[in-house]
């Protein structure tokens, strides 16, 4: 009975492997395999050159990071699956561990969160990924969530506009589906807004606007400027006396100024506790059965100090 | 019959002769062939590179307009907002954004070139004009991101005091970068059109007793007519195919027509810069068929300079 489960799920992920990443996909898979091997051939090369102590200190901290979970020799692949906001913390993730585990292979399919979930509850990955957290009507009683990092928005405006410190959501919607265009309606000068957004399919755009729900209210006014990158963003936003744009929190400095959302200010605590709106977990999913040992490890890996630096590169909060 | 073997020998003996003189003319023949091929092999990079880039364009980005679920072609070349979440595809708005920018910055820049080109080539003297030449020459090589820098730096938070708008990205923006970036193009192909100008034209000018100015304006700027044009299309393509620099002072917005010089605008080319990198499925595709129009226009832009190159000799 076991058995033909597992092979059941074999089969499943066997499967998806090839309506996923298909025949044609799978050469360039390869090549950069073989890439990455050889990166790690170089930088064992180059570690050769520490003094002998170095080294076994070195190998001292990783082992004991790491190795009470499976050794750095340890075989094995696992299939991840879901969200695409996580996706560039997931790929540095995933390349550092392989880095400290060369005979383990992990693939990440953005999917979606929604499909990440309900993967994971198919047997389709070993662990699967949200940009949200799991909705009471996605737990069974079984399902495990970890939360790996956060992701906040700030929005911000030009320090000149002294009048205006706090929004709220509804605001938020007003003035980007273009409802509003003066600040005297949201309790600041009559002056008119200017709009900064991102380009289409940014991470950081979908995110704002799926939280604030923009695409039900009408989609994004055709007045906003479009920036290419948060930092454009809050060059934007610095230059303008009387614009307003959203940036992720690594991006808020002097230049500009942020404002409350909903009374509550931006900031990294407000945003672990869950208060702050403009704000998103990113969690993990598995279910104790199939995310085996391999799993387990590159869990433990995520939210370890080395998992949490990765997050903050890719400009999320850290949970520790 | 001794005769006879006699000739035949010295038939021989020159045939010898000969078949040594060809071989080695052989061997060179050879050589030849085989340098020829080298340089009709690396001729071949940029023409198969050309054919590959607009097959791979052409094809991806015609694919959205056929089949199933196709887009219309009407839609997408008159639509004024680009949204790909709603499904909207309107690149009109940048077309228009594009040409207008681009014909701001040829009615500002042709007449700033050809003067400085005048200076330059009839009016300075040697030293200053080696200095105005290499800063020109020097400009022509500043990368296009620096020029965006400073145009967000500089001229975006001028134009801001100075716009009616609450903004200062703006076309007026686009074309004040395009034409400090066309300038270069413009004035050193004028220049040495100019320069190309035999000196007797200018010699009979003056010997008939009209001023410098006259010259100038009614001989030599004429007869320098077909390079002024050249430099002028060459400045064209460039201010339509810039990206870096304009995307950072355009504003790009997602939609609506520009009502006048200190509308934002989304011009062709950052349209494709931008969302590239995200974009997958049919916003991809959909990028690669604004690539097409843009291939479209610099395409009319180059078979215009053909016909006048070669109406011209």
């Amino acid at each position: 009975m076991k058995e033909n489960i597992e092979k059941g799920a074999m089969q499943r992920i066997a499967s998806f492997k090839h309506t996923h990443f298909g025949s044609v996909k799978s050469k360039p898979a390869t090549i950069i395999k073989m890439i990455k091997k050889l990166c790690i051939f170089i930088l064992a090369i180059s570690l050769v050159g520490c003094s002998k102590s170095d080294r076994s200190n070195m190998e001292n901290e990783n082992q004991h990071a790491l190795n009470d979970v499976i050794s750095t020799s340890h075989k094995g692949s696992i299939i991840i699956t879901g969200s695409t906001s996580v996706e560039k913390i997931l790929n540095g993730m995933i390349e550092e561990f392989t880095a400290i585990y060369p005979n383990i292979t992990i693939d990440y399919v953005g999917s979606g969160s929604s499909a990440g979930i309900t993967d994971t509850k198919s047997g389709i990955n070993n662990i699967g990924t949200a940009s949200r957290a799991i909705k009471s009507t996605e737990e069974d009683g079984y399902l495990k969530s970890v939360v790996f990092a956060y992701d906040g928005i700030a929005v911000i405006v030009n320090p000149e506009n002294e009048s205006v410190n706090s929004i709220t959501t509804e605001q938020l919607v007003d003035i980007y589906t273009g409802r509003i265009t003066n600040w005297q309606e949201v309790g600041g000068e009559n002056t008119p807004i200017f709009v900064i957004s991102r380009e289409e399919s940014s991470g950081t755009r979908t995110a704002f606007e799926e939280i604030v729900d923009l695409s039900e209210s009408g989609g994004l006014t055709n007045h906003a400027a479009i920036s290419e990158g948060n930092g454009t963003v809050q060059a934007g936003v610095a230059g303008n006396p009387n614009a307003i744009g959203y940036v992720s929190f690594s991006y808020i400095n002097e230049s500009v100024k942020t404002l409350t959302v909903n009374g509550i200010e931006p900031s990294v605590n407000k945003t672990k506790s869950g208060e702050y709106p403009l704000a998103r977990p990113y969690v993990f999913c598995y279910y104790d059965e199939y995310v085996t040992d391999v799993g387990a490890a590159f869990l433990e890996f995520a939210l370890s100090e080395d998992g949490q630096e990765i997050v903050y590169d890719y400009g999320g909060i850290q949970v520790k | 019959m001794i005769l006879k073997d006699n000739a035949v020998e010295s038939n021989k003996g020159s045939y010898r002769i000969s078949t040594e003189y060809l071989k080695s003319n052989m061997r060179r023949d050879i050589i030849t062939k085989i340098i020829e091929f080298l340089f009709f092999l690396c001729a071949l990079v940029g023409v198969v590179s050309l054919i590959a880039i607009i097959g791979f364009v052409f094809y991806k980005g015609l694919s959205p307009f056929i089949g199933k679920n196709a887009y219309s072609i009407k839609e997408f070349l008159t639509g004024t907002r680009w949204a790909p979440s709603e499904g909207l595809y309107g690149i009109f708005y940048m077309i228009v954004g594009s040409v207008m920018s681009t014909i701001g910055a040829i009615i500002v820049g042709v007449p700033l070139g050809i003067l400085t080109a005048v200076y330059i080539a009839e009016l300075a003297n040697k030293r200053v004009a080696m200095i105005m030449k290499s800063t020109v020459e020097l400009l022509a090589g500043i990368p296009s991101i620096l020029y965006g820098a400073f145009g967000l730096g500089i001229i975006v938070p001028f134009l801001m005091r100075i716009s009616p708008r609450v903004q200062g990205q703006s076309m007026f923006a686009v074309i004040i970068i395009l034409t400090i970036m066309i300038l270069p193009t413009i004035i050193s192909l004028s220049e040495s059109a100019m320069r190309a100008v035999p000196r007797a034209y200018y010699a009979a000018s003056m010997g008939l007793g009209a001023s410098k100015m006259q010259t100038i304006f009614k001989v030599m700027i004429p007869a320098a007519k077909s390079g002024i044009l050249q430099a002028t299309i060459l400045g064209i393509g460039r201010a339509i195919g810039e990206t870096m620099a304009v995307m950072m002072i355009a504003g790009n917005p997602t939609g609506g027509l520009p009502s006048s010089i200190w509308s934002m605008i989304r011009p062709l080319t950052t349209n494709i810069a931008m969302e590239m990198s995200y974009a997958s499925g049919r916003q991809s595709d959909m990028l690669f068929a604004t690539g097409v129009v843009l291939f479209i226009f610099i395409m009319i832009i180059n078979f215009t300079m053909l016909k006048i190159v070669r109406k011209d000799s």
